[in-house]
């Protein structure tokens, strides 16, 4: 949060209606993503109650629990899930493409796509995450058997949920996080979580403003929640009857047809939004980097892919190694992600000018063919005098980066009240006068930033073999056993 | 205790209805918003403000569904089963802890009467017995009071005072679970608040009774579902920094008999009287948080909503605007129409400077800024 995005939100509040706050869509999204909505029963961890899911929004399937509480049912639950993610996931890589090999000649691949999901909020990602911690360990043999796609299906769940949590990564999105992340509403975060109400900030529907929606948003009767815990009103007062006349029933089609209309009728009105949330994501351009970590996301899906066959359940717990790893990545890809971002949105690179790591302005002066001659060979290193309001806090010696051409380099010879002195330094050519082109003349408009794309390097980390004692030494290696597979589901 | 006039004044503050116990909940949240008035007040008069709200048209959306209720008592239940058996195994098999013989007293009623300063008297009795002598383990459902804001408010705690060499625990049993060692965080911490002050209040009873505080542990035992399963675990939190918060915000709360003193001598919350008038006239302090533990919240964002706070936008707008409480004003900085104050000048500029890179960073990529051209009206 910024000033600059409070005032969006003030000027939303203010219009009645949301406010930009990208100018491009900063994730990928795929021609087909795979939309599910799910439901758990309130109270348990992880005991699945229905979800609707699809890739067209025409045809969305609905899976459904007639007893939560039973676990033959839950387990057939996952069966039925598991047919419609797999044959997702199957169907939605696209071909192999070869890619030049690695530097120690190993052969790399990569599929031209890769399966998208989506949910509506992070609720949705946490409990997939359970589903999918409570469905990998499952054998398909011995006294507890279940399906031999429920234990892929858990697998395939935990590697999608752990992505969800790499910045950037455009595998498994949440539906308010990718509008929050476009838009600023006149409400609080904490309103914005309500699928409902942030779509009827952005996209009201017709004849009503941002508050009207969302006001009718908050009524479940009216907008039922996104999930996946259910409205209290309707467990007590609809849900339970119809699981109650299904189990005296004793298991009778009508009163199991009965527990799936009601719970349609709970997850039909989200499917719809989660549907128009896309096509209001669409309707904005892609930004500049969006393909390249698109990229990234079809190399790890590539590699689970390939892997899948070789390698074990996903262990309960990170090793220290494993966990260290994970966590440089994922600050080396927030990193890459910010400066991505701002480079490609001149309305994320305001952020950064208002906090005095990049300004703009107007060339003043300029002084393409300027050599500094105080080294063994003259070097070719131009000045350009920028003037800018911005409020500038670089110090003399920063290096900086021409936002619309970050390879443009330069360096802060000084700032005074209301211009900045640049010494270019790259993006100029060889020779000792500049391409034509490459520097800016006097009145052209500029943006530098102090922001260098991937200046986060790569590190080392010891194999697991060599974990240090700090931090507990090596770890015994993980083999499921059977009392993972064995355990309890109530 | 203060039980003097103020304690009158409250009571007609309350009007016809019978007041309502404070529990852990309540009294973990007030301190999550000591600063208001409206709720300090409400809560202290004892004021059933769901009752309120729901007369004033805002009901408060804390409906339970019956399936997690049903849960939360099946797994309750199990856990204090034949004398909290399975409790005790997992305390002596888990935490090492060498439990001998044991003993249960069940607090909840007293000879078939569960007037509160009964049930107080008889949780005072028992508990200076167990500390004088040491003996006795379990205390199921202790009634413990705490003074809050210079009123007495009893805490009906759904948890078991544990006594072991001489100290005591707070055994809290909660139905959501913890899945390789761990546990959705939010739960947790409200649990460790709610935990806290009984903690608290069960000090200020044994320091009353002559005993030193620290015979009630800061360690809580925490007892959850394991995994996806219906056994429990026992989990040991440390509940030092929540007890440090409660203490300070309590003791920080502005005095009740303060505000009280200010308000119109006829002012009551009635269901029945001008409740709207009546509720308006103290004044609140509205933040999005509320929303998940005051009752009164809708009825309070309405209000903040309808005269454009800026906190009604959450706390971090309002933080990131230094001190400009109106939405209208803010605005009105922004676009220069507004000379700012002295004491308002850097966020004004800042405000400034922020209007300009947005409206020029919305035009260089092709987009008006007028108000009613943003969002995307068009899609629905």
């Amino acid at each position: 949060m910024s000033v600059l995005t409070s005032l969006a939100q003030l000027e939303a509040a203010a219009a009645g209606i949301a406010q930009p706050l990208a100018t491009v869509r900063h994730c990928h999204l795929a021609d087909h993503p795979l939309v599910m909505v799910p439901l758990k029963l309130a109270g348990e961890a992880a005991a699945p109650l229905a979800v609707m899911i699809g890739s067209d929004p025409a045809a969305p399937a609905l899976l459904a629990v007639p007893q939560p509480r039973n676990r033959d049912l839950r387990f057939a639950f996952a069966a039925e899930l598991a047919q419609v993610v797999l044959k997702h996931i199957e169907t939605h890589h696209g071909a192999v493409e070869d890619l030049p090999p690695a530097k120690d000649g190993t052969e790399r691949i990569r599929y031209t796509d890769a399966p998208q999901l989506l949910v509506p909020n992070r609720g949705g990602v946490g409990f997939l995450r359970m589903l999918g911690r409570s469905t990998r360990f499952r054998r398909t043999d011995g006294p507890y058997a279940v399906e031999p796609s429920v234990p892929v299906l858990g697998r395939w769940l935990t590697w999608y949920t752990d992505r969800h949590d790499h910045p950037g990564s455009a595998l498994l999105m949440t539906m308010t996080e990718a509008l929050r992340l476009h838009w600023a509403t006149g409400q609080s975060s904490l309103e914005d979580g309500n699928l409902a109400a942030l779509l009827g900030w952005i996209a009201p529907p017709g004849g009503m403003d941002g508050p009207a929606a969302a006001a009718r948003a908050e009524d479940p009767v009216l907008s039922p929640p996104a999930g996946p815990v259910t409205d209290p009103g309707f467990d007590n007062e609809v849900l339970a009857p119809a699981i109650a006349a299904f189990d005296a029933s004793g298991r009778d089609p009508r009163a199991e047809e009965r527990v799936r209309r009601v719970l349609e009728g709970q997850l039909a009105p989200t499917w719809e939004l989660m549907w128009r949330a896309v096509e209001v994501l669409r309707a904005l351009p892609e930004g500049a980097s969006v393909p390249a970590r698109w990229e990234r996301d079809r190399d790890s899906f590539t590699y689970f892919h390939q892997t899948f066959g070789e390698a074990y359940p996903q262990a309960r717990r990170d090793s220290p190694v494993r966990a260290a790893k994970r966590l440089h990545d994922m600050e080396r890809a927030q990193d890459a992600y910010d400066a991505q971002r701002a480079f490609d949105d001149p309305l994320v690179m305001a952020e950064h000018r208002l906090n005095g790591l990049a300004f703009g302005g107007t060339v003043t002066e300029c002084d393409p063919t300027r050599l500094d001659e105080s080294g063994k060979r003259p070097k070719l290193r131009p000045h350009l005098r920028v003037g800018t309001e911005d409020p500038v806090r670089l110090d003399p010696g920063t290096e900086v980066c021409s936002a619309a051409r970050p390879g443009l380099k330069g360096r802060v010879v000084s700032v005074d009240g209301a211009s900045v002195l640049l010494e270019l330094t790259g993006g100029l050519g060889r020779k000792l006068t500049p391409e034509p082109g490459s520097v800016p003349g006097v009145g052209a408009r500029v943006v530098f930033t102090s922001l260098i794309p991937g200046s986060f390097g790569p590190s080392r980390f010891p194999d697991k073999e060599n974990t240090p004692w700090t931090h507990g030494g090596p770890p015994a290696d993980y083999e499921p056993t059977d009392e993972d597979a064995a355990e309890d589901w109530s | 205790m203060t039980d003097t006039a103020p304690a009158l004044d409250l009571d007609r503050l309350r009007g016809a209805t019978p007041p309502r116990n404070h529990d852990a909940r309540t009294i973990a949240a007030l301190t999550a918003n000591p600063g208001c008035a409206r709720r300090g007040v409400m809560d202290a008069a004892g004021v059933d403000k769901d009752a309120v709200s729901r007369t004033l048209g805002f009901p408060a959306p804390f409906g339970q569904s019956q399936f997690a209720i049903t849960r939360g008592n099946v797994f309750e239940a199990q856990v204090k089963a034949d004398g909290c058996a399975e409790l005790l195994t997992l305390l002596r098999d888990r935490l090492g802890l060498a439990v001998p013989e044991v003993s249960y007293d069940d607090l909840e009623v007293v000879a078939g009467n569960e007037g509160r300063e009964l049930r107080h008297a008889r949780t005072r009795r028992l508990l200076r017995r167990a500390l004088d002598s040491g003996e006795g383990t379990l205390y199921d459902h202790p009634l413990l009071r705490l003074e809050i804001a210079g009123q007495v408010a009893y805490l009906e705690p759904d948890v078991i005072a544990f006594q072991i060499e001489g100290r005591f625990h707070i055994v809290e049993i909660k139905s959501f679970a913890v899945i390789d060692g761990q546990a959705e965080p939010s739960q947790v911490a409200a649990a460790a608040r709610q935990a806290a002050v009984y903690v608290l209040a069960l000090r200020r009873l044994v320091a009353e009774l002559g005993h030193p505080a620290e015979r009630v542990s800061h360690e809580v035992i925490l007892v959850c579902p394991e995994n996806f399963s219906n056994r429990p675990t026992v989990t040991p939190v440390d509940v030092r920094p929540q007890l440090a918060v409660l203490e300070r915000q309590l003791a920080r709360l502005t005095r009740v008999d303060r505000i009280v003193a200010e308000l119109p001598e006829d002012l009551s919350f009635d269901l029945a009287g001008a409740l709207d008038e009546a509720v308006r006239a103290v004044e609140a302090r509205y933040a999005p948080e509320c929303m998940s533990s005051c009752e009164m919240a809708f009825f309070c964002r309405d209000e903040a909503r309808a005269c454009g706070a800026t906190g009604a936008l959450g706390r971090s707008v309002r933080d990131d605007l230094g001190g400009v409480d109106s939405i209208g004003t803010a605005l009105a900085l922004a676009d220069g129409t507004l000379e700012p104050a002295a004491d308002l000048a850097e966020t004004a500029a800042q405000l400034r400077t922020a209007a300009r890179l947005r409206a020029e960073a919305l035009q260089s990529a092709g987009q008006g800024t007028a108000p009613d051209g943003a969002g995307l009206g068009s899609v629905a």
